[in-house]
């Protein structure tokens, strides 16, 4: 048995390894993707081009604009002069978020009277014009907060200034990533979603080739039974996906600098089930399909929503309910909380398990059925 | 260039898709499923934000604040822990986002210095979500705290004038409510027809050269150019179905408002399916292996258009020279102009950049199709 299991296994490796071209497009592409992806993937908001329409010219209305300057978060790329200029900028996507400050600002801002900064803001990104909003928002309150204390100390001395600070702060702590920075949520999902692309397409087409090539039949006439040839299909991409995930892995962390402060043992094994799980599945739509178009067609068909349906970059929390219990039977969910939980948090097994169960579960039932499946087909 | 030899191609090719009724039920259901898939699962609106207290005060103050958090819709209080140990697990666990933590002191601080604190610990694994939430938490808490101010000004009897020095009055364009599902609908579109149109042709030369048809084709007056379109005109008419599909759902099922023309959208449509079936086209003609041409067309659509095209993450926020290379990234020019015929009603004139790199990219990939492709049977 263990013979038979060995020779499909050489035979794949010979066949993996062959040429260079076949080498060239299993190491390259995942670096480079990582590469991009790691830079690209981020939600982050910084330098947000900025139009500025001051009516009021006034000692106050520039120290407002000042501290919008001053902050990194936005750009000022312009200083109006009419609104019309301002409109025109933000139609033309010149500006996303342009602030106007109307005559009188200084005079109503002196009697406390509620003075209004105008901002304008294009929500064809709604996300980040979201986060821009609460900028801004930050910006002008610390701005009014000063305002007062500087006023109140000035006119009523101390008794004033606590009388004006009366008020309840949040104080923020952010756990595992204290900088919020994108980076770090986003590279241990590009591995994860790269390791999905690379194993299930190579394995998607392990069966099929034979089958269309016709060497399929030779196979059928040798004593391999459906187990074994399943298996020993199995080893190989078992092996490739290791070496893969391990690679994007290492230059995650070593080129973006996203901390590891888990235990290895954890996340290899979680790696381990992944990867069983993404190979069972690649073998399922390599033993349904009858042609590597369909087969290619499938990956397609496949890849995307378990990609988008994942809580890579979308929560999972504001999907609609029945699109929820989907992702119960997607492994990448299962693994980016594993990935992110021993990358960021540190988590090990006593929490983790429910996932790794998970994983496991799914890799039983695609390998159990699709070495049914490959039965069926042989008669 | 001879319209009969154009013809016949065309006529075998759509004879060849129609007799293969799997793969061509593959080509239009797909659109369809991924539409309702993504359409509802690509969603960056954030509500029901799990939260855990605790309130190591339990005074009618502290109390008063966490009752504010339950009454926002972002929020949803699904614990109430007792020990911080406790909290820490729960945060460990993902079981809360954002943790509210009432320090002893609260009311006995506010009361005699007038200012006093609490803490949000926030799971900031994801770093969007995190910011997003803290955002919320800010708003939430400075309500309160403006209550608490006024509930002191009042009984003294001051005037409520200085409270308020100023507001920040915002208006939002294009996309009023800020639904994230308003941007990225027209976004998912242009991504289903990225993938769907390379998915189409990838495999036609390809699949000649392994079924063995290749030496038939080339034993014919047939001339490059020729084929290249008479191949892709079917694949063409199966195109247009599916973004009318796509768009007609976006417009109607998701309710994405539709301020263009019908007009600008057919014509940057064409122009679109061109490139992409035009690309398809090349890969099958340079990769003569069936799974190197479908490795390939995998790689240099799916994850570049979803993460390269700007259709959720904004193209200006990426190091310069990612942004350089998102200008390769055909679908970024469709992801823009779809999101400005929907929610910004824009016309040919003012699309004219996108539009002319489309064309650029079109000329490009139909010239290089039909000179890579040599009537040689080495």
């Amino acid at each position: 048995m263990f013979g038979r299991i060995a020779s499909i296994v050489v035979k794949e490796f010979i066949q993996l390894w062959r040429d260079k071209w076949g080498r060239f497009r299993l190491i390259v592409p995942p670096l480079v993707q990582l590469l991009l992806f790691g830079y690209a993937a981020t939600f982050e908001v910084y330098h947000v081009s900025t139009a500025v329409l001051d009516l009021d010219h006034t000692q106050e209305s520039r120290a407002l604009i000042d501290r919008f300057t001053a902050s990194n978060r936005f750009d000022i790329v312009r200083r109006a002069q009419t609104q019309d200029e301002v409109d025109g900028m933000i139609d033309r996507s010149d500006a996303a978020v342009a602030l106007v400050i109307h005559a009188g600002f200084a005079n109503l801002l002196r009697k406390g009277q509620a003075a209004p900064l105008q901002v304008l803001v294009d929500g064809t990104n709604s996300n980040t014009a979201l986060i821009a909003l609460g900028y801004v928002n930050t910006i002008a309150g610390e701005f009014a907060q000063d305002y007062v204390t500087d006023l109140a100390q000035r006119t009523q001395g101390i008794r004033g200034l606590q009388q004006a600070q009366l008020q309840v702060r949040l104080e923020q702590r952010p756990w595992f990533n204290p900088d919020f920075n994108g980076r770090w949520f986003f590279v241990p999902g590009v591995i994860a979603t790269i390791t999905l692309v690379m194993v299930v397409n190579l394995t998607a087409f392990a069966v099929v080739r034979e089958r269309e090539v016709g060497t399929l039949e030779q196979i059928m006439v040798s004593p391999i039974r459906p187990a074994e040839f399943i298996l020993g299909k199995t080893v190989p991409y078992f092996v490739v996906g290791m070496g893969l995930a391990g690679l994007v892995s290492i230059a995650g962390i070593l080129w973006f600098e996203v901390p590891f402060v888990g235990n290895p043992l954890v996340f290899i094994f979680g790696t381990m089930l992944y990867l069983l799980s993404l190979l069972a599945l690649g073998l399922l739509i390599s033993t349904v399909c009858s042609t590597q178009q369909q087969a290619f067609a499938t990956n397609f068909f496949v890849l995307n929503p378990l990609f988008i349906l994942s809580g890579f970059s979308f929560p999972i929390v504001s999907m609609p309910r029945v699109l929820q219990w989907f992702t119960y039977v997607n492994p990448l969910r299962y693994f980016l909380i594993v990935i992110r939980g021993t990358f960021l948090k540190g988590i090990g097994l006593a929490i983790l398990w429910p996932e790794l169960l998970a994983l496991a579960t799914i890799a039983t039932v695609l390998l159990t059925f699709s070495i049914l499946r490959f039965r069926k087909s042989l008669e | 260039m001879r319209v009969r030899r154009i013809q016949a191609i065309a006529v075998k090719e759509l004879l060849q898709i129609w007799r293969d009724p799997r793969s061509l039920m593959i080509a239009l259901l797909m659109p369809f499923t991924q539409m309702f898939l993504l359409g509802y699962g690509v969603t960056l609106d954030l509500k029901h934000i799990p939260v855990c207290t605790f309130d190591r005060e339990a005074s009618q103050d502290s109390q008063a604040l966490l009752k504010h958090f339950q009454a926002s819709v972002y929020f949803e209080i699904t614990r109430n822990v007792r020990s911080y140990p406790e909290l820490v697990d729960a945060i460990d666990r993902s079981a809360c986002k954002l943790a509210i933590v009432v320090p002893p002191d609260f009311s006995q601080r506010l009361n005699d210095s007038g200012s006093s604190s609490v803490q949000a610990i926030l799971d900031a694994t994801d770093d969007n979500t995190a910011n997003i939430a803290l955002g919320y938490a800010l708003a939430v808490v400075t309500s309160y705290s403006s209550e608490v101010v006024l509930d002191a000004v009042s009984r003294q009897g001051r005037p409520l004038q200085q409270i308020v020095p100023m507001t920040v009055q915002s208006r939002v364009w294009f996309n009023e409510d800020l639904e994230s599902r308003n941007f990225i609908i027209p976004g998912v579109v242009a991504v289903i027809m990225a993938l769907v149109g390379a998915q189409l042709t990838s495999l036609t030369i390809s699949r000649e050269w392994e079924r063995g048809t290749m030496e038939l084709l080339i034993s014919t007056p047939v001339k490059p150019g020729e084929l290249m379109i008479g191949k892709l005109a079917p694949y063409l008419a199966i195109g247009w179905i599916d973004a009318a599909f796509c768009l007609i759902l976006a417009a109607l099922w998701f309710q994405v408002p539709f301020r263009g023309t019908i007009f600008t959208l057919f014509v940057t449509t064409t122009l679109f399916l061109v490139v992409v079936l035009g690309i398809g086209y090349l890969l099958s003609v340079l990769i003569r292996s069936q799974v190197g041409a479908s490795q390939i067309a995998l790689l240099v659509t799916m994850l570049p258009t979803t993460l390269l095209s700007g259709y959720v993450f904004p193209i200006d926020q990426m190091p310069k020279l990612v942004q350089g290379i998102t200008y390769l990234v055909y679908a970024r020019y469709y992801v823009t102009i779809v999101k400005s015929i929907f929610l910004k009603g824009s016309g040919i004139p003012a699309l004219m950049t996108p539009i002319v790199f489309l064309l650029v990219y079109a000329v490009v990939v139909m010239v290089l199709a039909a000179r890579a492709f040599r009537k040689r049977l080495d």
